[in-house]
């Protein structure tokens, strides 16, 4: 066993994700059964092999600074669930009391 | 009438259209005919743009775009941006989203003068390989309804094996594109990473990520890829260099004279895992390469059997990290928001609304493997095994000019069959994910058929020689022909 229920659980409240109890059972099982599989990258001896992020060794990639168009707030807006005067509206992230 | 101009390839059907033996319109519409006649039963389209397929087929038929490709129609992937044309990437959290840009392929292939004419279902945020995942519903293989058609891009290979475009766009992290080309009978490039622009393409893994052709014949699919290549200065991995002459490359194949090329036989693909079949239409692909001249070397890359474990790592990590966006403030779906709950409440309930179970199980993958404590066991010694598999392609790719091997281990599996062991599925990309993880070129090009169903040939290139891979797929197509479904 390399993954427990609990974990899982605290992993899917890490990744804002409200799953229920049902799929904790499955998820769990199937996370274990991947997780086993994949863990098989240890047994490569790599201790002083460097790692590879990207496959393209570019660095620092910087455009002239010259202004382009862009979207205009309406346009960058107009996906939004719910927008306010120009703004994309959330719901509260503070308690009240604060 | 209409039936042969469905049948036929994008370079056919773009020179009748320049010489004006038919127009850019009958072509749209012979072709949106199709899809109103079989897509109900295949479901390869989540879209179809008719009136704006119309209008650019019209524009062509004026004479307001030219191009390479003018007047032939495109299918796109769900997962690339399409300016005011809705894009779901397979999921229910971005349903009704309809972007306020195009992707620069987009971009590149209204220049060409492609119609777009609609966008092709996938497996939810490109993860799976069978369209089980999307949200809407599966695609259907055209050579069995049963079976699935690969995946992630299985609407894409099923709309063009099904005559319903000549063309599509496909984007390719483990084998999304190959895979479907593979089990559907088409052919599936992915293109060197950083050869195609990811601007506009909805990120799964981005180190991974890489768009490309989809079509029936190689030289089409090198035609699509000369048009969508290049530079672009809005994705920063883009590569700064000339696109490789992908055309000339597959003209060149097509004559049939492989002499002096050296194909790399990698010997820790060519046993196990592989179905009978699949490997009997392999061997004989390869016995037809060497008549036309190849010389076939056993080469090893010993840590290839590591790839999918260290992919399962790498993309998974990278996907928990993009799919942070989808919070239900920007775009897409928001759920719970009574005005009582809180924003990270808000969040929770979205995400669990709006992604299905492959997107959630990876997600939470991909945080448990970058987390404190297995970091340097999981993604960090994943990054590792990465290097070594880069090296294993460069070694090798200092013997041989390419190295080959089927392009998937099975052919097309029934519905239902993988999904119940998610890992089970993964093995389906087993033989496509080193390419990915190297960075390199591969194209799947149909080989034969086993127990009726079509096996693909998978050809691998070093980075930025994309070129080496036509030639040797369009020289297999020249001795192996096209594959026709059965039908519908």
């Amino acid at each position: 066993m390399t993954i427990s229920r609990e974990e899982v659980a605290h992993l899917a409240r890490l990744s804002r994700l409200a799953v229920t109890e049902q799929e904790l059972d499955r998820f769990a099982g199937q996370l274990d059964v991947i997780l086993q599989a994949v863990a098989r990258v240890g047994e490569v001896a790599a201790d002083d092999i460097p790692p590879t992020s990207h496959a393209v060794p570019l660095t620092n990639v910087y455009r002239d600074d010259v202004p382009t168009p862009c979207l205009t707030q309406e346009e960058a807006l107009s996906g939004a669930p719910d927008a306010f005067e120009g703004r994309f509206r959330v719901p509260r992230i503070l308690d009240e009391e604060d | 009438m209409t039936d042969d101009l469905t049948r036929m390839s994008a370079a056919e059907l773009a020179g009748k259209i320049k010489s004006r033996e038919v127009s850019a319109v009958e072509v749209t519409t012979a072709h949106l005919d199709r899809i109103a006649a079989v897509d109900e039963r295949v479901h390869a389209f989540l879209h179809v743009d008719r009136d704006g397929a119309l209008q650019a087929a019209e524009r062509v038929d004026r004479g307001e775009v030219t191009g390479p490709l003018a007047g032939v129609p495109v299918a796109i992937k769900d997962v690339i941006t399409t300016k005011g044309v809705p894009t779901t990437a397979g999921s229910k959290i971005l349903e009704g989203w309809k972007p306020p840009y195009d992707a620069t392929i987009v971009e590149r292939l209204r220049d060409a003068g492609t119609v777009m004419i609609g966008k092709t279902n996938m497996d939810e945020f490109a993860m799976g390989s069978s369209t089980e995942y999307s949200a809407y519903g599966a695609t259907k293989n055209p050579w069995d309804l049963e079976r699935i058609p690969g995946g992630s891009g299985g609407g894409s290979a099923a709309a063009v094996a099904a005559y319903e475009a000549p063309l599509a766009i496909g984007t390719d992290t483990g084998g999304s594109i190959r895979q479907p080309g593979a089990v559907t009978g088409t052919v599936g490039a992915k293109p060197t990473y950083g050869g195609t622009s990811r601007y506009g393409l909805i990120a799964f893994s981005s180190s991974l990520d890489t768009p490309g052709p989809v079509t029936r014949t190689v030289e089409d699919a090198a035609l699509l890829h000369s048009v969508i290549a290049g530079h672009d200065v809005r994705d920063s991995t883009s590569i700064p260099q000339p696109v490789p002459d992908v055309v000339g490359a597959a003209r060149l194949g097509a004559s049939g004279d492989l002499t002096g090329v050296k194909l790399g036989l990698v010997k820790e693909f060519a046993g196990d895992g592989s179905e009978p079949g699949v490997l009997a239409a392999f061997r004989d692909s390869l016995d037809k390469l060497v008549k036309l001249g190849a010389e076939v070397v056993e080469v090893s890359c010993p840590h290839f059997e590591y790839a999918l474990p260290a992919y399962y790592l790498i993309a998974p990590s990278e996907a928990s990290s993009n799919l942070a966006r989808f919070d239900g403030v920007r775009y897409g779906l928001r759920v719970g928001d009574d005005g009582n709950r809180s924003l990270e409440e808000v969040m929770s309930l979205t995400r669990e609304a709006g992604f299905g179970p492959e997107v959630k199980r990876r997600i939470i993958l991909g945080t448990y493997a970058l987390s404190s404590g297995y970091y340097d066991a999981y993604y960090g010694q994943a990054q590792k095994v990465r290097t070594l598999i880069t090296r294993d392609f460069q070694s090798a790719f200092e013997r041989v000019d390419v190295l080959v091997s089927p392009t998937t281990p099975f052919v097309a599996f029934p519905f239902g069959s993988r999904t119940s062991d998610p890992y089970q599925m993964y093995l389906a990309d087993l033989f496509t994910i080193p390419t990915n993880l190297y960075g390199g070129p591969g194209i799947s090009v149909p080989c034969g058929l086993a127990d009726g169903l079509p096996v693909g040939f998978q050809v691998m290139a070093p980075t930025m020689a994309d070129d080496r891979m036509y030639r040797v797929a369009a020289a297999l197509e020249s001795v192996v022909g096209t594959l026709t479904p059965p039908a519908l």
